[in-house]
């Protein structure tokens, strides 16, 4: 029987990088899916005639662009194209408008505040400081600090080196900004409330956290270190779909003489002797490996895929206690015609921006206090785009593609799972938050398709369908990324690694994670490098 | 007019003022008390509320007074209790009592994860209150002191061994709320053990931040609680007391109406009246915000830090209810040995957060998290023979009301809180003769610290250590020289611990006086 070099877990656009790697290292190495498609959480799916749903990730921004062009992704067809701009509509039927040109963006704000029009290029420097410090660790792993291994203390100087280089203002200002909540942080910057609201959404995508928890205006920096075409904090769309990301890097993947099976869940990730030595499909086949890499969150790879006897008790716990929750929802619709926004002037590029409907910092609040008691936000906050409007080919000629994010929406209903009626309930909770702003907008549906947590977590297999495989508070970040002792990609297990979003630098279609992983199994092999380094901020 | 020449100016007599002023005096230095109020003590006095009875205004139980504080001044206060219980209430008498590191009424499983959480959670505390007594290091400098004292910080991490180190790094960022879920099952325990954690902040369990304030709240101590004999206020008398003897002069009645600047550094102060004291040393026992932009004036300060200092955030959301009562009140299936502990009304950890949904928006809790004492069970100076007072810190009442308080508002929440604790003592409403309720508006005005806040700035970790009460200010010393903090805004916070205080004077003399 075979023996594979490497095992890989799950063809998410993590397992496909990790894999691609480790292929280009000359290794032989097998991918496994359980679905009948690739992609994990980066696909695009044909659900509906000639329409293709993003119909989980749907905008790129955060693909690491060291591994873009690595992996020369462009030649297995990802074509990235920038799209920009938010607005956020009113109740009282104005809108306020998020432009990438500096001096309509200042005309705008003067619409609302003088005061803040002023204080947006302060907010905007400081913001993109916070990345830019960031960013330089992305791509490397993350240090144990109870470590005196070389290479954690060289790292852990890093991380004190790129930190003492700022001033001593900067270094306070730097741990106020990684504690505060995205309310208080804008508050030092901004008067308007819608305004603030508009700016908060990015502190609380895909976390159980409301805009006035503390550590929230970090979560803001996971949507503004993206970067396209070297533009830091810009974003895109896959041509094709978030599927494309995927296929590229299967592409590179398959390329380099790697095999990629679908249709292969994996039942059990077998120990012998305190050693992996394979999986167990679901279908009772056995794969051997030398290693086993698992780009499934942790949860789902610990408590599902392996035997608790298997695993240190600590480590066990831990992982039971990993938070992971599920809190947003999706809705993939087809639209027979664009629709129409009362508050946008004719010609308004803002329709091709993202759209929110939530227009004051109590009513993003609220919307978390419906999930903490255990249901879906009745006044939501969504994130909806027409990605049909920059890319064509996802829909006929004149026929539309719309994708929302849906932000709050609990893993369960009061602790069981959700019914159809309360599926169904969510979906019109949305339909009507957006209808009220754009009166065709009920008429033009074709289809839809509603994705709870509970939804995501079946069909995909993230455990709650929380889309960063864990949540991104201070206690999960870094070395406690996805369990202190444990945060450099080695699972508990000899020849067991982790190259998933529960690792350091947690999710979004980033690569990072995978890529990590990669470089870290290498140097445990001795094999050469195949992972670019960071590219810093050249 | 102006008066003698003083060493050192501190403006308030709160218990942190008379800590600092004791310290100096005995240090050599002449100094000179304002307070603005007729007694001292600031929010820790005793004083009447109605006719013949009288509590503990604002703090009402002794549970934080720092052991450096008390060897340092010789400090021994008379104690009318000792190391209370705390009893969670339950409606149905079936309370949860959690005595030191034991807890009963609970689940066998529950009692023994109780005292292993203890055993962690104090030894982090301890960690923790040794840094709680030191100015805190300065970031980037090359200051040997600073240095040092970083060093140390992560030396002392280090020394808690591998697996305790990861553990304290990753529980310091956490909220209480998951601690809790992870732990225990009994909802009282997981309430009461989250109430400790947001009480006196702007918090719900579910915020990121509240195990840091929980730790906060053991460190020198371990939580250990005390009615102190007449009140908090006999505290703060001792304190006086202490400080008149090292040679203090304390002057009540006193507003200050600002600090005087001249030459670009502090020339002394002026009260209300006009009377003008010179010092080249100002410590302002007042809050950072009152002291900085009123007492002062942001003229006096550069731009970017006038500007933090307006966003500091103070917002109080504890107000304190007053009780006077015809007779002992009588609480389900509680003794009154039991009546004498601290009790509190936090059913499971959901509560307390529904409880601080309201105060996000302007707006009470219709169902508060309440923690009472009935001070007068071991203290007879309280209350006439056989009467009682109740007292009680109840969340969440925000300091900005969106209605505004006004009697009608202040009525309703107390109406509120009543038929609250009525639940577990029925027939409570007809013993009370008398009442006061404390808003954080009212504490504002009465106890002139701004936002009603007891700890005068948020205790989050962006307002912790390094940065608090914000950047440039952590040191005690403010950038206007001659100027310094010596109160709960300044490193590490509020309660009646003394910290504050005690490391502005060591601060202080460090730099020395001119």
């Amino acid at each position: 029987m075979r023996t594979y070099d490497a095992i890989v877990v799950g063809a998410g656009h993590n397992g496909l990088t990790t894999a691609a790697f480790l292929a280009r290292a000359g290794l032989d190495v097998v991918c496994v899916e359980k679905n009948d498609y690739i992609g994990g959480a980066a696909v695009s799916r044909n659900l509906y005639k000639d329409w293709i749903y993003s119909n989980c990730s749907y905008v790129c921004s955060l693909l690491r662009p060291e591994i873009f062009r690595e992996l020369e992704l462009h030649r297995h067809g990802l074509q990235v194209t920038p799209y920009g701009g938010s607005v956020t509509f009113m109740q009282n039927g104005d809108y306020f408008g998020s432009y990438h040109d500096d001096e309509v963006m200042y005309r705008e704000m003067c619409r609302f505040s003088r005061h803040d029009a002023d204080a947006y290029k302060a907010y905007s420097a400081d913001t993109m400081r916070q990345c830019r410090f960031i960013r330089e660790f992305l791509l490397s792993t993350a240090p144990d600090p109870t470590s005196f291994k070389p290479s954690d203390i060289r790292e852990l100087m890093k991380i004190g080196g790129k930190f003492l280089e700022m001033s001593e203002d900067r270094m306070y200002e730097t741990i106020r900004f990684w504690t505060m909540s995205v309310a208080e942080y804008l508050d030092e910057y901004y008067e308007t409330d819608v305004i603030k609201a508009a700016f908060s959404g990015s502190g609380i995508i895909g976390t159980a956290l409301g805009i006035h928890s503390p550590g929230t205006a970090y979560v803001l920096l996971h949507h503004y270190m993206g970067e396209v075409d070297g533009n830091v904090g810009s974003w895109g769309y896959a041509r094709g779909g978030m599927g494309a990301v995927s296929k590229a890097i299967a592409g590179a993947f398959q390329a380099a003489g790697g095999e990629l099976r679908t249709e292969a869940g994996v039942d059990q990730i077998i120990v012998k002797n305190g050693k992996v030595t394979g999986v167990a499909l679901e279908n009772g086949e056995e794969i051997r490996g030398n290693l086993v890499v698992s780009a499934m969150d942790v949860k789902r790879t610990f408590l599902n895929c392996m035997q608790e006897s298997d695993l240190p008790s600590d480590f066990y716990r831990r992982v039971k206690n990993f938070k992971i929750r599920g809190s947003s929802g999706k809705l993939n619709i087809a639209l027979d015609g664009l629709p129409t926004f009362t508050a946008l002037p004719k010609g308004s590029p803002l329709i091709h921006s993202d759209m929110h409907f939530i227009d004051s910092m109590e009513r993003m609040e609220r919307a978390y206090d419906d999930w903490k008691d255990g249901t879906w936000s009745k006044d939501p906050y969504v994130d909806m785009v027409i990605p049909t409007l920059n890319d064509p080919t996802m829909a006929p000629p004149g026929k539309h593609f719309m994708s929302c994010f849906v932000q709050y929406c609990p893993h369960q209903i009061e602790g069981r799972r959700w019914t159809d009626a309360e599926r169904e309930a969510f979906g019109k909770t949305v339909i009507d938050q957006i209808a009220n702003y754009s009166p065709d907008f009920k008429d033009l549906i074709l289809h839809a398709e509603i994705r709870t947590p509970q939804d995501i977590e079946d069909q995909i297999g993230i455990t709650e369908g929380n889309i960063f495989h864990g949540e991104l508070t201070m206690d999960q970040l870094l070395f406690n990324r996805p369990v202190p002792g444990y945060a450099q990609y080695r699972g508990p297990v000899a020849g067991l690694y982790l190259c998933g979003s529960s690792n350091h630098p947690g999710g979004g279609v980033m690569a990072a994670p995978g890529a990590n992983a990669a470089r870290e199994i290498l140097a445990d092999l001795k094999r050469p490098n195949t992972v670019p380094e960071n590219f810093g901020d050249d | 007019m102006t008066t003698d020449k003083y060493d050192a100016i501190v403006v308030g007599a709160g218990h942190n003022g008379l800590v600092c002023a004791a310290l100096l005096a005995k240090a050599g230095k002449r100094v000179l008390v304002l307070e603005a109020n007729d007694q001292v003590g600031g929010a820790a006095v005793t004083r009447p509320f109605a006719d013949g009875y009288s509590t503990s205004a604002c703090a009402h139980l002794l549970y934080q007074l720092q052991p450096a504080v008390r060897k340092d001044l010789g400090l021994k206060p008379a104690l009318a209790r000792d190391e209370l219980a705390t009893i969670a209430l339950a409606e149905s008498g079936e309370h949860v009592r959690l005595d030191g590191n034991s807890v009963s009424g609970v689940s066998d499983e529950d009692a023994a994860e109780y005292r292993a959480f203890r055993k962690r959670v104090n030894r982090y505390a301890d960690l923790l209150e040794t840094y709680l007594n030191m100015a805190p290091p300065r970031l980037g400098t090359k200051d040997k002191r600073d240095l040092v004292t970083l060093a140390r910080l992560g030396f002392d991490i280090r020394r808690l061994g591998k697996t305790e180190m990861r553990e304290f790094l990753r529980i310091i960022g956490m909220n209480i709320f998951d601690e809790v879920v992870e732990r225990f099952d009994s909802g009282l325990l997981k309430g009461a053990i989250s109430l400790d954690a947001v009480l006196g902040t702007h918090l719900g369990p579910r915020s990121p931040n509240t195990m840091l304030t929980y730790l906060y709240r053991l460190a020198g101590g371990h939580g250990r609680m005390a009615i102190a004999a007449g009140g908090l206020g006999a505290v703060s008398d001792e304190l006086a007391h202490v400080a008149r003897g090292a040679g203090v002069t304390i002057r009540t009645g006193m507003p200050v109406r600002r600090i005087v600047v001249e030459n670009g550094r502090v020339a002394g102060v002026e009260t209300e009246d006009g009377t003008r004291f010179s010092s080249f040393t100002v410590i302002s026992n007042a809050d950072p915000k009152r002291t900085i932009l009123d007492l002062v004036g942001a003229r006096h300060f550069e731009t970017g830090f006038a500007r933090r200092a307006t966003h500091l955030r103070a917002k109080g959301n504890a107000a304190k209810l007053h009780l006077a009562l015809d007779a002992l009140p009588e609480f389900r299936d509680l003794s009154k040995k039991e009546l004498g502990q601290r009790l509190v009304i936090a059913p499971d950890e959901n509560y307390v957060e529904r409880a601080f949904n309201p105060a996000k928006y302007g707006e009470t809790s219709p169902a508060p998290v309440v923690e009472i004492t009935i001070p007068s069970l071991a203290d007879d100076t309280l209350a006439p023979t056989g009467k009682h007072v109740l007292s009680a810190v109840v969340q969440y009442a925000p300091h900005a009301l969106r209605e505004g308080w006004s009697d009608g508002t202040k009525a309703a929440f107390e109406q509120t809180v009543i038929e609250t604790i009525a639940r577990y003592a029925p027939g409570l409403g007809k013993l009370i003769i008398g009442s006061e309720l404390l808003t954080p508006a009212d504490i504002e005005r009465e106890f002139h610290i701004t936002g009603g806040h007891w700890h005068h700035a948020e205790l989050t970790l962006d307002q912790f250590l390094f940065v608090r009460p914000l950047n440039g200010a952590a040191q005690y010393a403010l950038p206007l020289d001659g100027l310094y903090l010596c109160g709960a805004g300044s490193h590490p916070g509020g309660g009646v611990s003394g910290a504050p205080g005690r490391n502005a004077a060591r601060a202080i003399l460090a730099r020395g006086i001119e």
